[in-house]
């Protein structure tokens, strides 16, 4: 890539993301335009994966709302996203979990990391 | 102002425009250039402005290119296109003009050699379908199948056949200009334009 882009890039990163991977479980909290008004809407879930990039940098979320799985790729440094909050630290052991989608209820957990 | 700037595609990236929408861009180094020879009517039978681009170490170039700079009085260039004169236009010879000839929301078509495909099929070159892949088809899977009627007795020009693909001129028209930076000159033009990255372009404003 060339040096003069690398810096557009960098120039559009956003100051501080919170440290994050596959397997945790997030909060993100969108902007959302509705009827002219501006509000924040929350998409709670497990991480599937992460793609590095700069500004183009973005992750997949997937939650289970009403049974169905819904997923959902946010990029990391996009103005729409108003904050992205980490609850829960998953132990996992590979880089994408794409395995998730073919799993339903107790095969579909995560096992939590804890810090000792 | 002039209405058309030679550049340097440095490659495609995206950025975040106002509410939040990402755009897919082009950065071009564009500029500077200036203007070394003005073709007149009364000399030369048509008017045009010849535009250099880029420096270019003078031992690199030969006697006669040489002697074309020394004439004007400019620095050597690398390239040399010309561009016509708008209406009303008047710079002499040896003015320098950058990226802020344009200005951001323009639209802008956007001249340079697509990347070479090499000898290339049907399918590749025109989108064609090709033939089926089972059912007893045999060698025929990525052919042209029929070249025309036999009422003819001759292949119509402008048929398509397989051939060399790329390394043509092509112009993009109406991209619009996302930004501009002024102090790098350079452009970030909404959308694909043609040519690998370091190419050449030539970026003209867009009338239509």
């Amino acid at each position: 890539m060339h040096p003069l882009i690398q810096e557009i890039e960098k120039a559009q990163r956003k100051e501080s993301v919170p440290d994050f991977g596959p397997g945790d479980t997030v909060r993100v909290h969108v902007k959302v335009v509705e009827g002219g008004k501006e509000r924040i809407q929350v998409f709670e879930g497990t991480v599937l994966s992460r793609k590095e990039g700069m500004s183009r940098a973005c992750f997949l979320v997937r939650k289970i709302s009403n049974g169905y799985g819904v997923e959902r790729t946010f990029l990391v440094h996009s103005p729409r996203i108003d904050k992205i909050e980490v609850t829960r630290r998953g132990l996992v052991r590979r880089a994408k979990l794409f395995y998730l989608r073919k799993k339903v209820g107790k095969a579909a957990r995560i096992k939590e990391k804890r810090n000792f | 102002m002039p209405s058309s700037i030679l550049g340097k595609k440095l490659g495609m990236t995206q950025i975040f425009e106002e509410g939040g929408r990402v755009t897919p861009v082009t950065v071009i180094a564009a500029g500077p250039c200036i203007v070394v020879q003005l073709k007149t009517i009364a000399k030369d039978g048509y008017s045009a402005m010849q535009i250099g681009f880029e420096d270019v170490k003078e031992h690199r170039l030969t006697m006669p290119i040489k002697g074309h700079f020394a004439a004007h009085d400019v620095k050597p260039k690398r390239t040399l296109r010309e561009i016509p004169i708008e209406p009303g236009e008047t710079l002499a010879e040896g003015h320098e003009f950058s990226a802020d000839i344009f200005v951001e929301g323009e639209k802008v078509a956007v001249t340079g050699i697509s990347k070479g495909k090499g000898f290339a099929g049907v399918m590749k070159r025109y989108g064609w379908r090709g033939n089926k892949a089972t059912h007893g088809a045999s060698t025929s899977h990525r052919k042209p199948a029929s070249g025309g009627g036999t009422d003819a007795a001759r292949t119509f020009k402008g048929s398509g056949k397989p051939g060399h693909m790329g390394d043509a001129q092509i112009t993009q028209q109406g991209l619009r200009i996302v930004r501009i930076d002024t102090e790098k000159n350079l452009l970030l033009v909404k959308g694909a334009v043609p040519g690998a990255n370091g190419g050449l372009v030539m970026i003209k404003k867009f009338k239509r």
